[in-house]
């Protein structure tokens, strides 16, 4: 690989690589047996998210009286975990569908990966509604469907409207992400030499043949997805914020909650999809395809979310006092000042102060302290939601049924797992499939579009 | 190699600018069964084809409609049709609230199904048995070439002629593309008996698993519906106890709300004495009287009071409560009959509070004055 000269920035996808390289760059990861770190990293991610299905199966087996969850803090963990992993997942939407109605061709290196994370998070994240009950096997009713009791789900509720927005959300971006993989297994399957592997990508490209025909159509539907998918990752996190918006508790009933969540989702999303981009990029030596103009666009996406999480945060004590509204303004004042305010600093800190630094160029382009602030703004997002969902709830209208919410181990146990889950599908992921679209990098290659000079 | 028949003649290009013109040319010359296949989209190809656009857009709009229109029949049928409910006072269809539900209905109808549509229908996929598979023209164009093929169904079709054409293009390599032989006299096999063990395999696994999940595993310990519990149940033993019984006597000294003790069991005597009833002859008392005296006292003393019991026969007919005997009885006596119990009649003391039973003792007073009215009743 070191035969290319990188030294040159001149589009999207630095130098100017003849297309076989990209082929084999991308698709090395496949054709190599995995090494030592591939393991060791593996491992860890395993153990964790064994130790996550212990603890859930421990939770199944007594109930869910082993979580920290009490009476008036009936959503726990399990509903802060459950909006922080969808929210992980909206950036990969973005990436793939509005950057791509806007054109940004920068996205092309990253979108693939991106929109595996969505998939992997919203997976990740689907499995908090599902045990929060502690009885996940009749998770089924969640769904309309005739049965013996006469009995339908209330559409008016906002936990069905979820269950229908999580599951497009999944649904969609799973046909999305396997639409622009067709291609590829096309490509897989005219490199590769071993016969399993052969039939494997042959089932998996329906036999793409890469035709001019095809692509005329092929195109259209890519647009007709992202056409889709736009309002539809708007309207996730939407939903998600009506869980809270819709009820009447202090601190939750607040209009500015839908924007104020698919803006945190966004800016947790880019945070945790450039964390994860810089340690693929360095491992795979993707650094001339996921450039570093491309690392420093996500960061200005991350500073321009974060200022409107911070603005949300500023406008909703604003409304408090300015609404009069007796309860709801001490409902804010009790998260800046109450039992909770640890938690409130801390994501006060990380989601609008940290971000602050790339207003400074050279921070947005130095990786590792870019990591860094993403790591810090991960955890102020997660913060979020647990401030959002306990400090409401611990303390509401009545203060003789007020109560703290510890967390006990088996909760943080179950956290742990949910990460394991999402890192061991992300590492299988680099394995097994492209991590950057072969068609899509290809098309966006200087040179690779005709002059239509003589015409 | 001559006996293999010919499916197209195909040549590759090295660059977007001469596979354009090329595709250009090709058509021109009136060419109709012909493809270009290249690594990713070129831009300006369809223009040079002569493609009309995608149709996939109206598809896409067909679906999204019929999704949100399954979702407007969803949400009417379920909350109007099936099982209206009032919901928060609002009316039975209440639009607003549906409205998520019927926007990601329509995403998800229209997103899944164009997609079907394309790949199923547009394209024919999955089609695994295409005599471009495994050529060297597909190895190229799936990786950097650029390749365009004439099929040898053409009217046109005349090897001399696209020759020169791809000649005069630059085309790097030029060759015809054969059917595989093998593909083409492949046949269904779906009576081998293999496949069809193969399709049994499948229906015993599948009903077996259905059938043990939803009859047996669904009766385990924690996916029994919470038929097993950690309490304790009346007439259950518990160790913690020093007794051994699960149930506990009242604290002593304590007497629980409503369940004062009746001191004259067994003395009707001295209750009737003792006892006098607290209630005043009001309407709702009276009214209480006769609802308590209909449900539990009328199947064998009749409505009336006379003993003219419903129970056919089936338990003794008791005597009239119109007889002197129990007209002359104080409050406390009936009171105390109705409490204990007399010869064949059992306590009544579970079913009637302590001011149900005043009240049904006031109640049958009335019936026996009905009976045996005093002259002053008249006035």
């Amino acid at each position: 690989m070191s035969a290319i000269d990188y030294t040159q920035e001149l589009s999207v996808v630095e130098g100017k690589p003849p297309l076989r390289e990209i082929d084999e760059l991308i698709i090395q990861p496949l054709d190599t047996k995995p090494d030592k770190n591939f393991f060791i990293a593996l491992s860890i991610t395993g153990s964790m998210l064994l130790l996550g299905a212990l603890m859930l199966a421990w939770s199944f087996y007594k109930g869910t009286g082993v979580w920290g969850n009490n009476n008036p803090v009936a959503w726990g963990f399990p509903i802060v975990n459950f909006v922080f992993w969808v929210g992980i997942g909206h950036a990969g939407t973005l990436i793939s569908a509005i950057l791509f109605l806007f054109r940004q061709k920068w996205r092309t290196g990253i979108a693939r990966f991106a929109e595996g994370m969505t998939i992997f998070a919203v997976m990740t994240a689907g499995v908090f509604p599902i045990i929060h009950t502690g009885r996940p096997w009749l998770a089924g009713y969640l769904l309309p469907y005739p049965n013996q009791h006469d009995l339908w789900v209330n559409f008016h509720s906002p936990l069905v409207w979820d269950v229908f927005a999580v599951s497009t959300y999944f649904t969609v971006s799973f046909v999305f992400w396997y639409v622009g993989l067709i291609p590829d297994f096309g490509t897989l399957r005219d490199r590769t030499a071993s016969k399993i592997k052969k039939v494997i990508y042959s089932v998996f490209s329906l036999g793409w043949r890469h035709s001019n025909r095809h692509w005329q159509h092929y195109e259209m539907v890519y647009l007709v997805l992202a056409g889709f998918a736009t309002p539809l990752v708007l309207s996730v996190h939407t939903i998600v914020s009506f869980d809270f918006a819709v009820s009447i508790l202090p601190g939750w009933h607040t209009t500015i909650f839908p924007p104020y969540f698919v803006a945190g989702a966004v800016f947790s999303g880019f945070a945790m999809v450039q964390n994860v981009l810089i340690i693929i990029r360095k491992i795979f030596h993707f650094e001339h395809i996921i450039t570093l103009d491309t690392l420093e666009r996500m960061n200005k996406i991350i500073l321009l979310t974060g200022m409107m999480v911070g603005y949300a945060y500023a406008m909703e004590f604003f409304i408090a006092w300015y609404s009069g509204v007796q309860p709801e303004q001490f409902a804010f004042l009790n998260r800046a000042f109450g039992p909770y305010m640890w938690a409130y600093w801390i994501m006060v800190s990380c989601n609008v102060i940290f971000p602050q630094f790339f207003w400074i160029k050279k921070i947005r382009r130095k990786i590792s302290v870019m990591f860094i602030i993403a790591v810090l703004v991960n955890v102020g997002m997660w913060f979020e939601r647990f401030v959002i969902t306990v400090t409401s709830l611990s303390r509401d209208y009545l203060p003789s049924s007020w109560a703290y919410y510890k967390p006990t181990l088996v909760d943080g146990g179950i956290l742990i797992g949910s990460f394991g889950l999402f890192f061991t599908l992300l590492i299988l992921f680099t394995k097994s499939l492209p991590v950057i679209s072969i068609s899509e990098v290809k098309a966006v290659v200087d040179g690779a579009q005709p002059s239509h000079g003589e015409h | 190699m001559s006996d293999k028949t010919i499916f197209a003649y195909s040549a590759l290009f090295d660059s977007p600018d001469d596979i354009i013109h090329a595709a250009e040319e090709v058509k021109k010359q009136g060419f109709e069964k012909y493809d270009v296949n290249t690594p990713y989209p070129v831009h300006g190809m369809d223009d040079a084809m002569k493609l009309s656009p995608s149709k996939l857009g109206y598809v896409a709009l067909f679906f999204g409609l019929s999704g949100m229109l399954a979702a407007i029949i969803l949400t009417y049928f379920t909350s109007v049709v099936d099982y209206p409910q009032v919901i928060g006072g609002k009316p039975f269809y209440a639009f607003p609230g549906y409205v998520p539900v019927m926007f990601e209905l329509t995403v998800l109808s229209a997103a899944v199904l164009t997609v079907a549509t394309m790949l199923l229908i547009f394209f024919k996929l999955p089609n695994n048995r295409h005599p471009l598979h495994d050529t060297n023209y597909m190895k190229a164009v799936s990786s950097d070439k650029y390749g365009l093929y004439i099929e040898i169904e053409d009217e046109k079709y005349d090897e001399a002629v696209i020759k020169s054409l791809f000649e005069r293009f630059n085309a790097k390599v030029i060759e015809p593309i054969y059917y595989d032989d093998t593909e083409v006299e492949h046949k269904n096999r779906i009576f081998e008996p293999k496949f069809i063990i193969g399709l049994v395999l499948i229906a015993v696994i599948t009903s077996g698993t259905t059938y043990f999940t939803l009859n047996k595993l669904m009766f385990m310990i924690p996916f029994s519906w919470m038929m097993d519990q950690d309490k304790i149940v009346p007439q259950e033993s518990y160790e913690l106890f020093a007794d051994g019984f699960g149930m506990r006597n009242p604290v002593e000294g304590t007497i629980a709300r409503g369940q004062l003790p009746y001191e004259y069991y067994q003395k009707p005597e001295e209750a009737a004495v003792a006892l006098i009833n607290p209630l005043f002859p009001t309407a709702e008392n009276f009214a209480l009287g006769k609802k308590k005296y209909d449900i539990y006292c009328s199947p064998c003393h009749g409505y009336h009071g006379e003993g003219d019991s419903r129970m056919r026969g089936q338990f003794p007919n008791p005597p009239s409560l119109h007889s002197e005997k129990v007209r002359d009885w104080t409050d406390g006596r009936i009171y105390h009959v109705i409490t204990e119990g007399q010869n064949v009649m059992p306590s009544y003391s579970t079913q009637l509070s302590r001011e149900e039973k005043w009240a049904t003792v006031l109640y049958i007073r009335a019936l026996q004055r009905s009976l045996n009215a005093k002259e002053s009743d008249l006035e």
